[in-house]
């Protein structure tokens, strides 16, 4: 009986935290400028990695470049801003990309080579 | 002869090869029956559309005019790019050499910028394992560094000396040049430049600094700036021996 009772414990508490919601840990995604993403939230949430993977190849190898679907316009939306009010990167965990990355123990490359955060000189080649 | 095969955008048959013909913005598509379409390819790049085949960018650099000592295309391509040191010369990026050569016999020097000649067979397309080191259609040669494994085999087999392997960590990279560590590197003719109807950067330094050494163009086209002056004075291709077909050509030497 004593050796049973710590297992009783466990499942009563599991049972207890499967009721209440607030129990299980969520992200916290900050909000993007603007009304609305190039695509709906259902689609970005599953497959924004397509498009990004997709607009890689037709970037780099076709030289096709819309002015919506790329990393950089991602960026101008989703930056959140840190200290001083200037844009995180990708070393902070408020950054959005990790925000949900860390939460899924997704580990990403892409910020090794693009940069994370707006970058000034882009608006002069637009 | 190319790296194709392996590269993502190029035509290779099957699933991606239906998805790569789909996603052809600027082909036009006319079903006639059902099964049958056909497929008309547009002549130059439209306005958001896939380069073509049609253009095939090209400098000529008349070296009697490259000052020896200037640096302008040298430092107007690391300001485009982000190109900055660590303080190792011997392993730091560097996308354009000056080269300063001197005939023995009669004491003739010359000044000229080296940088990737943009070969029309290009032998780091040949060597690259991966297809990362490819050609676009319209003659810029490029790493695909999402593919590049950082073997450097491209290094030792081109013979400009034109690329740069990147051993350390970057930050704060151009948004419309990502650099990286473990990948190799090189002149991408500032191809984001190029596509949004733009010079590279080097040429726009050369013609503020006065001298109008470098000229860039479309050397498919026989109306071009570029072509005339290709047909009406001798210009050379380095290591000419080599029949590369380097897009970058050189007057006076």
């Amino acid at each position: 009986m004593i050796r049973g009772l710590p297992v009783l414990v466990v499942m009563t508490c599991l049972a207890g935290a499967a009721a209440a919601d607030t129990w299980v840990p969520v992200p916290f995604i900050p909000k993007g400028k603007g009304e609305a993403c190039v695509r709906d939230v259902a689609f970005m949430r599953t497959q924004h990695m397509e498009l990004l993977v997709h607009q890689r190849d037709a970037t780099v190898h076709r030289g096709v470049r819309p002015k919506d679907s790329r990393l950089p316009a991602c960026l101008e939306c989703h930056a959140v801003a840190g200290k001083a009010g200037k844009p995180v990167t990708y070393k902070d965990p408020k950054h959005f990309c990790r925000s949900c990355h860390d939460y899924a123990s997704v580990k990403i490359d892409c910020f090794s080579c693009h940069n994370s955060v707006p970058d000034p000189s882009e608006v002069a080649h637009q | 002869m190319s790296g194709c095969e392996k590269a993502p955008g190029c035509d290779t048959g099957g699933s991606s090869r239906r998805s790569f013909m789909a996603g052809l913005i600027g082909a036009g598509v006319l079903s006639v029956a059902p099964g049958v379409t056909l497929y008309r390819f547009a002549e130059a790049k439209e306005a958001g559309g896939a380069v073509t085949s049609a253009v095939r960018w090209g400098m000529l650099i008349d070296t009697t005019k490259c000052e020896t000592g200037c640096t302008d295309c040298i430092t107007a391509c690391n300001d485009e790019h982000g190109l900055t040191s660590k303080g190792r010369p011997r392993t730091d990026a560097q996308w354009i050499r000056k080269i300063d050569a001197r005939d023995k016999k009669t004491g003739k020097q010359w000044s000229l910028p080296m940088m990737c000649q943009h070969c029309a067979e290009p032998p780091c397309v040949d060597v690259c394992p991966t297809g990362a080191s490819f050609k676009r259609a319209d003659g810029i040669v490029l790493v695909d560094k999402h593919i590049c494994i950082g073997c450097r085999y491209c290094m030792m087999a081109c013979p400009y000396k034109a690329r740069s392997f990147i051993h350390e960590d970057l930050e704060n990279q151009k948004s419309y040049s990502p650099r990286g560590k473990g990948v190799v590197e090189g002149c991408t003719l500032c191809v984001h430049r190029v596509d949004a109807g733009r010079r590279p950067a080097c040429v726009d330094a050369c013609r503020a600094a006065g001298h109008n050494a470098m000229m860039f163009g479309d050397i498919n086209d026989p109306d071009s700036e570029i072509s005339k002056r290709l047909s009406h004075f001798p210009a050379t291709a380095i290591r000419a021996d080599l029949g590369l077909d380097p897009g970058v050509r050189y007057q006076g030497i």
